[in-house]
């Protein structure tokens, strides 16, 4: 249970986000937490709302991505937005299943330069805590893979990642498989994430095409399949996602049909495709950036908290 | 009876893991020290955990794929009354079955120095042997040996060391006394207050 100071920290970190976005004429909308569609990707569960009275098939939303991009393409303007969201059975000391995300889209302008626009606010932020962080670090993803294995992205697999676990006496879970892009998470949680220095924003970017959730791909200067996504850390802590965000109706209904078919080979339910979505990226979504940002754990950061539940009102076992 | 209900093996998914649960692991039964949730960014989800092998006490981390399952190890803790050592072996029985238990040294480990006669521990059992004895959270023990007291010397919070008939040594405030009978948290190995 947050302290009172922590409840006014996390108003005062509000209202500057607020005057952040007002200052830049980026326009708050509220969208609707229910939704008939839901997210795809296999790693994130959505919730199903329930109703004793009235027939539903309904989720909670994950992320409010899909109806903030049916603004963008409808109005082609800058929005943001502070939503509640849900992720199922992710619990421990940065998760909590309901949490409130700060999502902005950016239009005309791509992930790199929405990149340098999360550094100021974030700096802007923590000066309003009496913080001064480090000057930012740029990581490209493959070359942190390439630097800890020692062998180039293309013959990189499961077994090259195993046997650098073995290697350093670090527990290896049989159960990755061959699943490369949990690997590569495993391998940089373990051996790069301490490396970060504390109080310093690191951006994590161009992530394997693999990951490339709903960014942009394309093949880097090295021939090395990457997708436009970044990843902010402050100090050890996962803060935001961002994407150059992808604009293409038919990849994007590949991608959520590739997850569903993913979902299944997990014995997971397939998920309902967000078909409002694709009919507005179908009349066109104009080129544009976005990212989330986890505002509990960017208040942690700002006060020192060491578990999600010393910010939050009450975690999910007080709710 | 007993036999074929331990046989019934439980798995546990990996959002089931918490500190204490007994776990099964390369063929030796483990229990959870600590648990962590990593998930970094939108990836794959992983139950980080320290376990602690329950034969040898030895302490690793091991990393499970979010969702792995695991089996549940036949391990049960039990209340018994200790009954005496024969100095190879410390004997336990079950207050209600009568049924007697001998533990040897692995699995007694440093609570001998707080098994005092008829106290009730924790026996942890697998495949019903003794596997690890935790002593009461606190015992009274008589003080056998320990320099002459400083009498109204409370203030000073000085202490002295204090043996006791198990071979345990405390720490004790200067105005206690041999022979007197004292409180101690078995899980510190600190003096808690005299008893009178």
């Amino acid at each position: 249970m947050a302290t009172v100071e922590t409840l006014q920290h996390g108003a005062q970190l509000r209202t500057d986000v607020r005057h952040w976005m007002v200052e830049r004429n980026i326009l708050e909308v509220i969208t609707p937490v229910l939704s008939s569609a839901a997210v795809t990707d296999p790693q994130i569960e959505s919730f199903r709302a329930e109703s004793g009275a009235v027939s539903t098939n309904a989720f909670l939303q994950t992320s409010p991505e899909f109806p903030m991009k049916r603004l963008l393409a409808a109005y082609g303007r800058d929005v943001y937005q502070l939503a509640p969201v849900f992720r199922a059975g992710e619990s421990g000391r940065y998760h909590n299943p309901e949490f409130t995300l700060l999502e902005w889209y950016r239009v005309g302008i791509d992930h790199r330069q929405l990149m340098t626009e999360i550094g100021q606010l974030f700096h802007s932020v923590a000066v309003s805590f009496d913080l001064q962080w480090q000057a930012d670090e740029h990581a490209v993803y493959w070359d942190v893979v390439e630097s800890f294995l020692e062998i180039p992205a293309s013959s990189i697999d499961t077994r090259s990642v195993a046997r650098y676990f073995a290697d350093h006496e670090r527990s290896w879970p049989q159960a990755i498989d061959d699943d490369l892009d949990a690997a590569l998470d495993l391998l940089l949680d373990e051996f790069w994430l301490p490396t970060l220095p504390n109080e310093r924003l690191t951006f994590l970017v161009d992530y394997p095409a693999s990951q490339a959730a709903l960014a942009r791909k394309r093949v880097d200067a090295r021939g090395r399949a990457v997708a436009d996504r970044f990843e902010v850390y402050v100090g050890k802590v996962e803060l935001a996602n961002g994407f150059f965000e992808l604009t293409d109706a038919e990849e994007q209904l590949a991608r959520f049909e590739a997850d569903n078919r993913q979902r299944q080979r997990n014995q997971q339910h397939p998920m309902p495709i967000d078909r409002r979505l694709l009919a507005a990226l179908e009349h066109g979504l104009p080129a544009c950036a976005g990212v989330a940002v986890g505002m509990e754990r960017l208040l942690m950061v700002l006060t020192g908290a060491s578990h999600i539940n010393e910010v939050l009102a009450f975690d999910i076992s007080r709710g | 009876m007993q036999a074929s209900l331990s046989n019934i093996m439980a798995n546990y998914g990996t959002n089931e893991f918490k500190g204490g649960l007994k776990i099964m692991l390369d063929g030796d039964p483990h229990s959870i020290v600590s648990n962590e949730f990593v998930k970094p960014g939108k990836g794959q989800a992983f139950a980080r955990t320290r376990v602690r092998n329950l034969k040898t006490g030895r302490v690793v981390e091991r990393t499970f794929k979010s969702g792995e399952s695991v089996e549940s190890a036949d391990v049960m803790d039990t209340e018994m009354q200790y009954l005496y050592s024969d100095g190879e072996h410390w004997h336990f029985m079950n207050p209600s079955s009568f049924e007697q238990l001998a533990a040897d040294k692995t699995a007694v480990g440093d609570a001998h120095l707080w098994l005092m006669d008829e106290a009730i521990c924790e026996v942890t059992l697998y495949n019903g042997q003794p596997l690890a004895v935790t002593p009461p959270n606190f015992v009274e023990m008589v003080i056998t040996e320990t320099d002459p007291g400083l009498r109204g010397d409370t203030a000073t919070g000085g202490t002295k060391p204090a043996y006791l008939g198990t071979g345990a040594v405390v720490k004790v405030p200067l105005f206690i006394e041999e022979g007197e009978k004292i409180r101690i948290d078995t899980r510190s190995g600190e003096y808690v207050s005299r008893v009178k």
